[in-house]
């Protein structure tokens, strides 16, 4: 007989849940600010102010969340179709390859708003050419695609360095990096948007990128669960047999799902790129592909999660700087050490509290957990 | 006055609302066999596990040999003399038979003495049971009947005075189980105490003592073996009379539908499953073949829907070839009036993590009706959805229910249900009963008989024989990836046994 689990209703099970992760993570991380011999409320009071006291902090938290937005969608997809991809970093770097021929070949010519659409579709071609590669390995050859995407992040590496070092480099320029694009290829700012909210604004980098990655987000819940497309990729994701048995080629799904996915990194690269330094520098993805997994992984693969873990992700990272900044004890390193402890706790530990969540919904009110199975227990 | 084994008192488990077992009150009596039935869900195998110590009752008491006992891990019940043979073995596959039995009771770090006395302990065993296995053999050569002998010795190797079989027929040949049943009564004569989990009441028949009969959680009647009936045992199951035997007319015959000329498939090990086989299959006939699972009945029925790729030979769908080789698409054949029920529903057949009426389209996904351009139409599919689940009766009635919360028999009945309502000119059903309680058994093979008397082709492959025997008009038997005999429904169980056991067929090559 199959054994029936206790469940929990929805606002427990993606709201509570989450909750009680976060406050052990963050507990957790107090405890490691004490060690260091800083007060960790007054810790805590200075993240939180620094990401979203002033409209600054909130310009700088929406800009990194947008960051985020692209790679945390872009590892969803492809999780989607039970792809564990892990070359988010590579693909987006590619993808800023893409937006830096399309920005230095027309920023002297065009108006922003011929060349953002023109960049979007580069930025995602490109990092589609470098999902796809990995993708057409694992369906034809059986590699696999967590070997041949952290692979494909090295390549990546080392092109955008060949190129940045050599051709793409301004001639008589020190720095590894294009020139700065003109005035053609630098995106709106949204402070405006934060404005209204009557906070003031000195410069922050927040650009209409933001909005674009709430729009994709929209855009992946469509593709994922109200599509011909979606249905193949998760009937492939929850069981390959079943996709062969539906008749769904295994081969064009890996294949479409890892461009999909690898568009998405891609295009992560236009918010640094044309809305904040206006060059393609080295390493400017500096990590956000690996952040990407985390924040898929915490918003359980859906876009509205993933939106709130990516807000979390740049409050984390906006706070952090600002808390370095503000007590000298806690280094960039401290930051990252909170980061990881949220990552274990809201992540990798997801479930470690939920039986007893469980059981202590089942003492109080039966009612709310396992009917369902109950009423399957019909013929 | 005999003593008893083991006794439950008034055992209650819950799994959060779910009462899997209520007020359960059961005595085993030593040195019986006792057998236990039930429909799935029943509640047999979670009182078995109480019993066994993977869960822990709520409430109630459990005796041991009149002595009350607390049973809170599996060594708990082993120390008790309990002893469990699972559905499933728990073997280590890569391991010998004595590896395996001393596997988890070794007494010394090198092993040197534990298997000196293991060796010495087991060739007692076997003498004394007709326990008879290789002690040096490697599991995975030996036959699933020996692997399950090794179960049992493991379990007498560790003291055992109760033994718990669960389902244990369920992977064997005919002859197999009758000499397990041999194993059983040769371990009552030597004062064993043996409790059998089972669904098959044929078999409760033929070995039991005293059957007790679960339904929903309760235990509704304890009865003794020979004052019984089966008609009466399946009465109880379900709380009602069953046909045991589905009715149908005689079936008309019409053209050749599918035909199998010559086909042969090799695994992916390259290991010939399918030899050389040869078949029609007619509209308005069920064509049905018997076989001992692994005799290459999954292989051709996955060979002619196009899931696995074959080596050679023709299959032909309504007088048009089927591509065979290299290119087969399953998507392909649907749209050709193919319609293929899998063998496995839970990995092949529905997506269990889906919602109902995600599953009720998988397959038929491309068609039309279900889509608005590149987009779900999902008012219309859940219009689908519901009408399918009131048509054959899908409880619960909730297209939005996640499909493995289904019970075994709803979710073969959403399959059936997806792949009947598209009007296919061909079924092909692999084991349609397979983990279906009796209620649902009968439902489904109504349909199937309804199926062929509108004139459709259908072929069913099971390894029940009363089903085979029940619903084909003819009868293939398989063996060794051959078929070995055609036979008439009215074919009795021993010859079809002895079919399927490569009898006849080692004979004739001799």
């Amino acid at each position: 007989m199959s054994t029936p689990y206790a469940k929990l209703p929805a606002w427990a099970d993606y709201g509570l849940i989450p909750l009680i992760n976060l406050s052990v993570a963050f507990i957790v991380a107090g405890f490691v600010v004490m060690l260091v011999g800083e007060n960790p409320f007054r810790a805590a009071v200075i993240l939180v102010e620094g990401a979203f006291g002033k409209g600054t902090g909130i310009a700088f938290t929406l800009f990194y969340a947008t960051t985020f937005i692209f790679t945390g969608l872009s590892v969803a997809v492809a999780a989607h179709c039970s792809l564990f991809n892990i070359g988010t970093e590579g693909q987006a770097y590619i993808g800023g390859l893409g937006i830096a021929l399309v920005c230095l070949s027309f920023d002297s010519v065009l108006p922003w708003w011929l060349i953002f659409p023109m960049a979007i579709v580069a930025a995602a071609a490109f990092g589609a050419l470098w999902g796809f590669i990995p993708a057409y390995l694992q369906a034809k050859r059986g590699s696999h695609i967590v070997i041949t995407t952290i692979m494909f992040n090295f390549i990546a590496a080392s092109v955008m360095v060949y190129l940045l070092v050599g051709p793409l480099k301004p001639v008589g320029s020190q720095a590894p990096q294009t020139r700065n694009f003109l005035a053609g290829a630098e995106l709106p700012k949204l402070n405006w948007m934060i404005e209204l909210f009557g906070a003031k604004i000195r410069s922050a980098p927040l650009n209409i990128c933001f909005l674009l990655a709430l729009a994709m987000a929209f855009l992946v819940w469509l593709l994922i669960w109200r599509t011909k497309l979606g249905y193949e990729m998760r009937t492939y994701g929850h069981s390959p047999k079943a996709a062969r048995y539906a008749g769904i080629s295994e081969t064009r799904i890996i294949l479409t799902a890892m461009m999909i996915s690898g568009a998405l990194a891609g295009m992560m690269a236009l918010n640094p790129v044309m809305g904040d330094q206006h060059n393609v520098a080295i390493d400017f993805v500096s990590g956000a592909g690996y952040v990407g997994i985390a924040v898929a992984l915490m918003g359980r693969l859906h876009p509205v999660g993933i939106v709130l873990a990516a807000i979390l992700f740049g409050m984390l990272y906006q706070g952090g700087a600002e808390l370095a900044f503000e007590m000298p004890a806690i280094s960039r390193d401290m930051i990252v050490i909170i980061q990881g402890l949220v990552i274990l706790f809201a992540g990798a530990l997801e479930h470690m509290f939920r039986p007893y969540i469980q059981a202590l919904f089942a003492s109080v009110s039966p009612k709310s957990v396992g009917m369902q199975a109950v009423k399957g227990k019909g013929a | 006055m005999a003593q008893a084994a083991i006794e439950l008192i008034g055992i209650n488990k819950s799994f959060g609302a779910v009462r899997a077992n209520r007020d359960i009150n059961l005595e085993v009596t030593r040195g019986t066999i006792h057998g236990i039935v039930g429909e799935n869900g029943a509640g047999k195998s979670t009182l078995m596990s109480i019993l066994y110590g993977f869960y822990q009752a709520d409430s109630g008491e459990i005796r041991v040999a009149g002595k009350p006992v607390s049973i809170n891990t599996p060594n708990d019940a082993i120390a008790l003399g309990i002893g469990m043979v699972h559905q499933h073995f728990m073997l280590v596959d890569n391991f010998t038979v004595l590896e395996n039995v001393i596997l988890g009771a070794e007494t010394d770090a090198l092993l040197k003495s534990s298997i000196a006395k293991a060796r010495s302990e087991l060739e007692r065993l076997e003498r004394e049971y007709g326990l008879e296995v290789d002690p040096d053999a490697i599991i995975e050569e030996l036959p699933v009947g020996l692997q399950q002998r090794v179960e049992i010795l493991k379990a007498l190797y560790r003291g055992a005075e109760i033994l718990i079989l669960d389902e244990p027929t369920g992977v064997l040949t005919p002859a197999e189980a009758d000499h397990l049943f041999r194993i059983l009564k040769q371990l009552k004569e030597q004062g064993k105490t043996v409790v059998l989990i089972t669904h098959k009441l044929r078999e409760i028949m033929a070995v039991t003592d005293t059957v007790s009969v679960m339904r929903q959680g309760t235990m509704v009647a304890t009865r003794v073996t020979r004052e019984t009936t089966v008609g009466e045992l399946a009465e109880l199951m379900v709380g009602r009379r069953v046909l045991l035997r589905v009715e149908k007319g005689q079936s008309e015959t019409g053209a050749i539908k599918l035909s199998v000329k010559n086909l042969t498939v090799k695994d992916s090990r390259g290991v010939t499953m399918v030899d050389d086989v040869s078949f029609d299959v007619r509209g308005g006939e069920i064509v049905g073949i018997a076989g001992v699972a692994g005799n290459g009945q999954s292989e051709l029925l996955e060979a002619i829907s196009g899931i696995r790729h074959a080596v050679s030979g023709e299959v032909m769908l309504e007088g048009k070839p089927i591509e065979l080789t290299g290119k087969a698409d399953p998507g392909e054949l649907r749209d050709r009036g193919l319609a293929h029920v899998p063998e496995d529903r839970h990995h092949v057949g529905l997506v269990l993590a889906f919602e109902e009426n995600e599953n009720s389209i998988l397959g038929y996904h491309d068609d039309e009706r279900y889509l608005k351009g590149p987009f779900l139409n999902v008012d219309a599919i859940m219009a689908d959805a519901k009408d399918k689940i009131e048509k054959y009766d899908i409880r619960p009635a909730n297209p939005r229910l996640k499909t493995a919360n289904f019970s075994g028999g709803n979710q073969q009945k959403i399959v059936l249900a997806r792949e009947m309502e598209q009007d296919p000119g061909v079924l092909i059903v692999g084991q349609p009963t397979r983990g279906v309680d009796v209620g649902a058994i009968e439902f489904i093979h109504k349909r199937l008989i309804a199926m062929r008397d509108q004139g459709k082709a259908v072929l069913v492959v099971s390894v029940e024989l009363d089903e085979i025997r029940s619903l084909s008009d003819r009868i293939l038997v398989m063996f060794a990836g051959r078929i070995v005999g055609e036979r008439g429904p009215e074919a009795t169980e021993g010859e079809l046994g002895l079919l399927m056991a490569g009898v006849e067929h080692q004979e004739a090559a001799e």
